[in-house]
């Protein structure tokens, strides 16, 4: 019964939630169910289990971090994570803290500069690996060191050259990208299909672990 | 010789110098960039000019400070725009560190426009699971939304009144850095119906190309470029504008360096090809 029943939960909810986008109306055409109201309820209970995940993970963090103060190299950064966790979880605990003093200006002043600082890094490594890696060493690597070269040339304004460059750079993003991506997007829209009708019918069990 | 060949093995540290050097020019000497408008990016400078005021604005600012250089300067644009010209615009965040970021901005603006909040603009705030706030949005907002980001009920705000859900609005706008723009596609424009565009960071525009084609989006942002685009329709030249300058510096970089390095590779191989021959 451990795994029967979780397994019967999900197909049945999979089914309910697969049927009611094809009954816009009445679910099924039973008068007292309406699909709009079926589908609010399943959802609101996906956010409720992930949020009952939540406690959870906030253990987990605590505990681990805790554990490290012991270890004298990992003491300094544990020390400074749960220092902010205390002081955004206190600051922000009311809603109205959190548009102004300690919770906005820690937001403000800490996390929107070092998230934006370790984003910007990224410039830095983009040049070193286009240096090393856009080479013509064959054709496809020609192939891919041309088109990156003519999407590139569309920030640089070159006056006339600059509108036969643009217009380069659409056809290159509407007819072989666009194909290419479509193919992708369709193989992993059919991919998905395939997992979502497998779990439903209980032929994929791994998301519920080895026990 | 010899110089190409110290070129095949410069020093990674040489390349951040120059990068550094490239993002500090624009800083001291400021320039400004010609940015030719693209037809993607005018779409949603005009669906915002022929939203009328009754009919509010969807914006959602899905996310976070690392990815603001791109994205904060196409929001303060739209809502520029849309302040401005007295529409109404409704703003939520479905990014966890979004909040803070989307209250800033819309407050600083809403004065700068002498914008009444609950009025002219609410920002609804901040919910977890984007793709199924998306669709329990599609349902009523104040399903996922009973309250507003700042514990007021929505149908105490007057823009809430008689905006039920997505058919109450006149299209949607997703600044968006992540997949995001996926599951506003798949779940909000392919379930619901409503007309929606993106505005998303550089790199991701080749990857949205295609819905463009497919009418499933309207219009796409693309990166700072797309910011500065619609900064130049709307006349009010912001940081998009001063910022398309320092790209176009540290592209012209990287350009050249891409060029140097396969010279170099090149004339090596050459090289190598006419020693190999003589032996």
């Amino acid at each position: 019964m451990k795994r029967e029943i979780p397994l019967m939960i999900v197909m049945v909810t999979g089914i309910i939630m697969f049927l009611q986008y094809f009954f816009p109306g009445r679910f099924l055409f039973i008068p007292f169910i309406s699909s709009e109201k079926l589908f609010e309820f399943l959802n609101d209970w996906v956010m409720v289990i992930g949020i009952l995940s939540l406690p959870l993970g906030i253990w987990s963090l605590l505990k681990a971090n805790v554990n490290k103060l012991k270890a004298a190299d990992e003491r300094f950064y544990s020390a400074i994570l749960l220092m902010g966790f205390l002081v955004m979880v206190i600051s922000g605990w009311m809603p109205e803290w959190r548009t102004k003093g300690v919770h906005l200006a820690i937001f403000q002043s800490v996390l929107i500069p070092i998230q934006s600082t370790i984003f910007s890094l990224l410039a830095f490594f983009v040049a070193s690996a286009a240096y090393r890696a856009f080479r013509a060493r064959s054709v496809l690597a020609t192939i891919l060191l041309l088109t990156a070269f003519i999407i590139m040339m569309r920030f640089i304004p070159m006056g006339p050259i600059s509108d036969i460059n643009n217009w380069l750079v659409e056809k290159i993003l509407m007819v072989p990208n666009m194909a290419a991506k479509r193919a992708i997007a369709m193989g992993i829209a059919l991919g998905a299909t395939a997992t979502a009708i497998k779990i439903i019918l209980g032929i994929e069990r791994t998301y519920m672990g080895r026990d | 010789m010899r110089f190409l060949e110290q070129m095949m093995k410069i020093d990674r540290r040489w390349i951040y110098l120059a990068i550094g050097l490239a993002v500090i020019i624009p800083a001291i000497i400021p320039f400004t960039v010609p940015v030719p408008v693209s037809k993607e990016v005018k779409n949603v400078h005009d669906f915002v000019e022929n939203t009328d005021s009754n009919n509010p604005l969807f914006l959602a600012m899905d996310y976070d400070p690392s990815s603001m250089a791109e994205l904060n300067p196409m929001a303060e644009a739209i809502l520029k725009h849309a302040f401005s010209e007295d529409r109404k615009v409704i703003i939520v965040t479905l990014a966890q560190f979004g909040p803070g970021m989307v209250e800033e901005i819309t407050t600083r603006i809403g004065k700068e426009y002498n914008r009444q909040y609950g009025v002219d603009y609410a920002f609804l705030g901040y919910r977890p699971y984007p793709a199924i706030t998306i669709m329990l949005m599609g349902t009523d907002f104040r399903v996922p939304f009973p309250q507003d980001y700042y514990g007021t009920p929505l149908d105490s705000l007057p823009i809430m009144q008689g905006v039920k859900n997505f058919n109450n609005v006149r299209g949607v706008i997703d600044l968006t850095a992540g997949n995001t723009a996926d599951m506003w596609i798949v779940y909000g424009n392919g379930r619901f119906n409503f007309p929606l565009a993106i505005g998303i960071t550089g790199v991701m525009a080749a990857d949205y190309y295609q819905y463009l084609q497919s009418d499933q989006i309207f219009g796409i942002i693309p990166g700072v470029k797309g910011a500065a685009e619609y900064e130049q329709m709307i006349g009010k030249p912001g940081q998009g504008k001063e910022q398309v300058s320092y790209q176009l510096v540290a592209h012209s970089v990287i350009i050249l360096f891409i060029v140097m390095s396969n010279v170099a590779y090149f004339a090596t191989r050459r090289q190598k090809k006419t020693i190999g021959g003589a032996q």
